[in-house]
C-alpha cells in the first residue's frame, strides 16, 4: 500500500468524496421519519467507521514497535491515532448534529455509539497529553505503544459496558438499520464509507511524510552542527 | 516459585514502606469521609438509592486516584525504581506487587468508607461488597500500571486521572450496576472479565512502562 | 565483556553522547573522566543496562544478575533500615545463604552496628557505604560505578580502595571519577568525554 502514490491518493479522495456527496444528497432517498435531515447519518457512520480504523491500526502499528522493533512504526501508530482522532471529533460533531435532528437535544445517552466514542475520545486526548509530556525518545514511544494497546482493549470493553448500561438508561432508538435498509442506502453508505476510508488514509499518509521529513531535516542539522 | 517469591518481598516492601510513613492511608480514611459529605451538601434532599450508589462509586475511584498517585513516589523521589529495574527479577513483578499493596490500602480504606455509607445514606447487599472487591482487582490493577507510566512523564500527577478516568468507565458500570440491578450476577461477571482482560495486558506490556 | 560502537543518546534535542566507542575486556577496568554535563553518568547508565542509546550498538557479556550499578542516588529507600534494604536486594537477586552475605557486607563497610537504623538517620558517607553494600552483596562479574567517591568520607574511601584493589583482576570494573588519580594504579584503560 505504501507504493500508492500521494497525488493519486489526493485524487481518489476528491473523487470519492464529491461522489459520496452526490448520493447522500441526491440519490438516496429521503428516510420514513426523519426526512431529508437525516442524511447526515450517512457521514456520521462512515466516519466512525474511519476512526475505529484509525484506532485499530495505531494499535496495530504500536504492536509492531514493542515486539518487532520497527523502527519506522512509533511514527506510523502516532499519525494513525492523530487521524482518529482528528475523525473522532467529526463522529461527535456529526453525532451531535443528528441527535438534534432526530430528539431536538445537541446531546443524548441514549445513543451508544455516541457515549463510546465519547469515552474514546477522551482517552486518545489523554494519549496526546501522554506524549506531549515525555521527551522524545525510546521511552516515549514505548509508554505510547502501550497505551495504544489500552485502548484498542477499551474499545469492545467499553461498547460492553455501555450495552449493560443500557439497564439504567432509555432504550435505543431505531437508527440505520431498519427493513429499508437495501437499494440506494446501501449503496449511498458504501460509496461514503469508502471515501471517508480513502480520505483517512491519504491524510494519514499526508502527516505521515511531512513528519519523516522534519525527522530527517533535524537529522540532517545534527550532522551539520 | 521465585517469581511469586519477588512479589512477594516487593510487596512487603511496599507496605513497610506505607506503614512506617503513615501519610497516604490516614488521608485516603479522611477523603472518603470528606467526599460524603460533600456529596451530601451537592445533591441535597433524598436522594434515591441509585444516586447514593453513585456517590460511593465515584468516592471510592477517587479516594483510589488519591492512593494511586502517592504509589510510586518512593520510586520517584529517590530514584530507586533503578534499583528495581536492574534486578534480575521480571519486571511485571513490580507491577503485580504494587498493585497488590495498594490494593491493601484500598480496602482498609473501604474497611471504613462503606459502613460510613451506609450510616449516612443505605443499606447495602452482598452484590455490592462483591462488586467492590473486584472493583478493587481492576482499579488497583490498571491505576498501579498507569501509576508507573505517569511517574516518568513531566506532567506527573496531573496525568494520572486523564490516563485513568477513561479505563475506569467500564468498572463504574459493572460496580454500580451490580449495586443496584436485579441481577447483579451479569455485572459480576464482567466485572471479572475486566480485571483479568487488563490484568493480562498490564502483566504482558510493564516490561515496556520501565524501559529508558 | 563490554563492547559499544559508535554509541549515541539524545534526549529530546538535547544530544548527551556522541559516537562514543568503547571496548572493556573481562577482567578489565576502565576509568571515565570528563567534565559535568559531558555524558560520563549516561554512558554508565546505558552500559549498566539502565538506558538504551539512541544510536549505535552495545553488547554485554553478563545477565542482569551479573551487574552492580551505583548510580548518583545510593537506591536504597530512607524509611527502611540497612537491614530490610539488604533484604529486599538479597531476596532479588536471589543470593544464597543470604543472611550471612549480608551480615558480610554490612561488617565490611563497618555498617554492621547501625543496620536496624533507618537509611534516612544515616550520614551521607554511611548512605554511599551502604550503597556499595547493595552493589557488592550479589557478587556481579561487572561493576559499574559513577563516581563512587564523591560521598564517602574519609574512612569510607579507604574501604573502597581496599576492595577495589582486592577485586581488581576478578571482576570487570567500569568507574566515571572526577578523582583519576585515586584509581590511577588498576586502571587497564582510560576514556575522556568531551562536552
Amino acid at each position: 500500500m505504501r507504493r500508492i502514490p500521494l497525488p493519486a491518493l489526493a485524487v481518489s479522495s476528491l473523487v470519492l468524496v464529491a461522489t459520496a456527496l452526490v448520493f447522500v444528497f441526491y440519490v438516496a432517498p429521503n428516510d420514513q421519519t426523519l426526512g431529508f435531515s437525516q442524511r447526515i447519518f450517512y457521514f456520521h457512520v462512515s466516519i466512525a467507521f474511519a476512526a475505529y480504523a484509525c484506532f485499530v491500526g495505531g494499535a496495530w502499528k504500536a504492536l509492531r514497535h514493542l515486539w518487532k522493533r520497527d523502527p519506522r512504526a512509533d511514527l506510523e501508530s502516532y499519525v494513525c491515532i492523530h487521524q482518529g482522532l482528528i475523525f473522532g471529533a467529526m463522529v461527535l460533531l456529526t453525532g451531535s448534529i443528528w441527535a438534534k435532528i432526530s430528539w431536538g437535544r445537541w446531546w443524548v445517552w441514549s445513543e451508544d455509539e455516541l457515549v463510546l466514542f465519547l469515552v474514546l475520545y477522551l482517552f486518545y486526548c489523554a494519549y496526546f497529553m501522554l506524549r506531549f509530556s515525555v521527551d522524545p525518545g525510546p521511552q516515549r514511544a514505548n509508554l505510547s505503544a502501550v497505551y495504544a494497546l489500552f485502548g484498542v482493549v477499551l474499545i469492545p470493553v467499553s461498547f460492553a459496558a455501555i450495552r449493560l448500561a443500557r439497564e439504567f438508561l432509555h432504550p435505543r432508538v431505531f437508527t440505520l438499520h431498519g427493513p429499508n435498509f437495501g437499494g440506494w442506502i446501501l449503496v449511498t453508505y458504501c460509496i461514503s464509507q469508502a471515501a471517508m476510508l480513502v480520505l483517512a488514509y491519504t491524510l494519514y499518509r499526508l502527516e505521515l511524510g511531512g513528519k519523516r521529513l522534519d525527522a530527517r531535516l533535524r537529522d540532517l542539522r545534527e550532522v551539520l552542527a | 516459585m521465585s517469581y511469586f517469591r519477588d512479589v512477594g518481598a516487593l510487596a512487603r516492601k511496599d507496605l513497610l514502606l506505607e506503614l512506617r510513613a503513615r501519610d497516604t492511608l490516614p488521608a485516603m480514611l479522611l477523603f472518603v469521609a470528606a467526599v460524603f459529605v460533600i456529596f451530601h451538601f451537592a445533591l441535597p434532599g433524598t436522594p434515591s438509592r441509585l444516586e447514593t450508589t453513585g456517590f460511593l462509586w465515584v468516592a471510592i475511584l477517587f479516594t483510589a486516584l488519591l492512593g494511586l498517585g502517592r504509589a510510586f513516589v518512593p520510586e520517584r523521589e529517590q530514584r530507586t525504581f533503578d534499583g528495581l529495574v536492574l534486578a534480575p527479577c521480571d519486571r511485571s513483578a513490580i507491577w503485580l506487587a504494587k498493585s497488590l499493596a495498594t490494593l491493601a490500602f484500598l480496602a482498609a480504606a473501604e474497611v471504613v468508607a462503606l459502613p460510613l455509607y451506609v450510616l449516612f445514606f443505605h443499606p447495602i447487599r452482598g452484590a455490592m461488597v462483591a462488586a467492590v472487591l473486584l472493583a478493587d482487582l481492576g482499579i488497583c490493577g490498571v491505576g498501579t500500571f498507569l501509576g508507573a507510566m505517569a511517574v516518568v512523564t513531566r506532567a506527573r500527577d496531573l496525568l494520572l486521572p486523564l490516563l485513568f478516568l477513561p479505563l475506569a468507565m467500564p468498572i463504574v458500570v459493572g460496580a454500580v450496576g451490580a449495586s443496584v440491578s436485579a441481577s447483579p450476577g451479569r455485572y459480576l461477571g464482567f466485572l471479572a472479565l475486566y480485571d483479568l482482560l487488563f490484568a493480562v495486558v498490564c502483566w504482558a506490556s510493564f516490561e515496556y512502562v520501565v524501559a529508558e | 565483556m563490554l563492547t559499544a560502537r559508535r554509541l549515541g543518546k539524545r534526549y529530546g534535542e538535547k544530544r548527551v553522547l556522541r559516537r562514543i566507542d568503547l571496548e572493556l575486556p573481562r577482567g578489565g577496568f576502565l576509568v571515565v573522566t570528563g567534565p559535568n554535563g559531558a555524558g560520563k553518568t549516561t554512558l554508565l547508565r546505558i552500559c549498566a543496562g539502565l538506558a538504551q542509546p539512541t544510536e549505535g550498538t552495545i553488547e554485554r557479556e553478563a545477565s542482569r544478575a551479573q551487574v552492580g550499578y551505583l548510580g548518583h542516588e545510593p537506591l536504597v529507600y530512607r524509611e527502611l533500615t540497612a537491614l530490610e534494604n539488604l533484604e529486599l536486594y538479597g531476596r532479588l537477586y536471589r543470593i544464597p545463604e543470604r543472611r550471612e552475605r549480608i551480615g558480610m557486607v554490612l561488617e565490611r563497610f563497618g555498617l554492621w552496628e547501625a543496620r536496624h537504623e533507618r537509611v534516612g538517620s544515616y550520614s551521607r558517607g554511611m548512605t554511599q557505604r551502604l550503597a556499595l553494600c547493595r552493589v557488592l552483596l550479589h557478587e556481579p562479574e561487572l561493576l559499574v560505578l559513577d563516581e563512587p567517591y564523591s560521598a564517602l568520607d574519609e574512612a569510607g574511601a579507604e574501604l573502597l580502595d581496599a576492595q577495589l584493589a582486592e577485586l581488581r583482576g576478578e571482576r570487570t570494573f567500569l568507574v566515571s571519577t572526577h578523582d583519576p588519580a585515586r584509581v590511577e594504579s588498576l586502571a587497564s584503560g582510560r576514556l575522556a568525554l568531551a562536552t
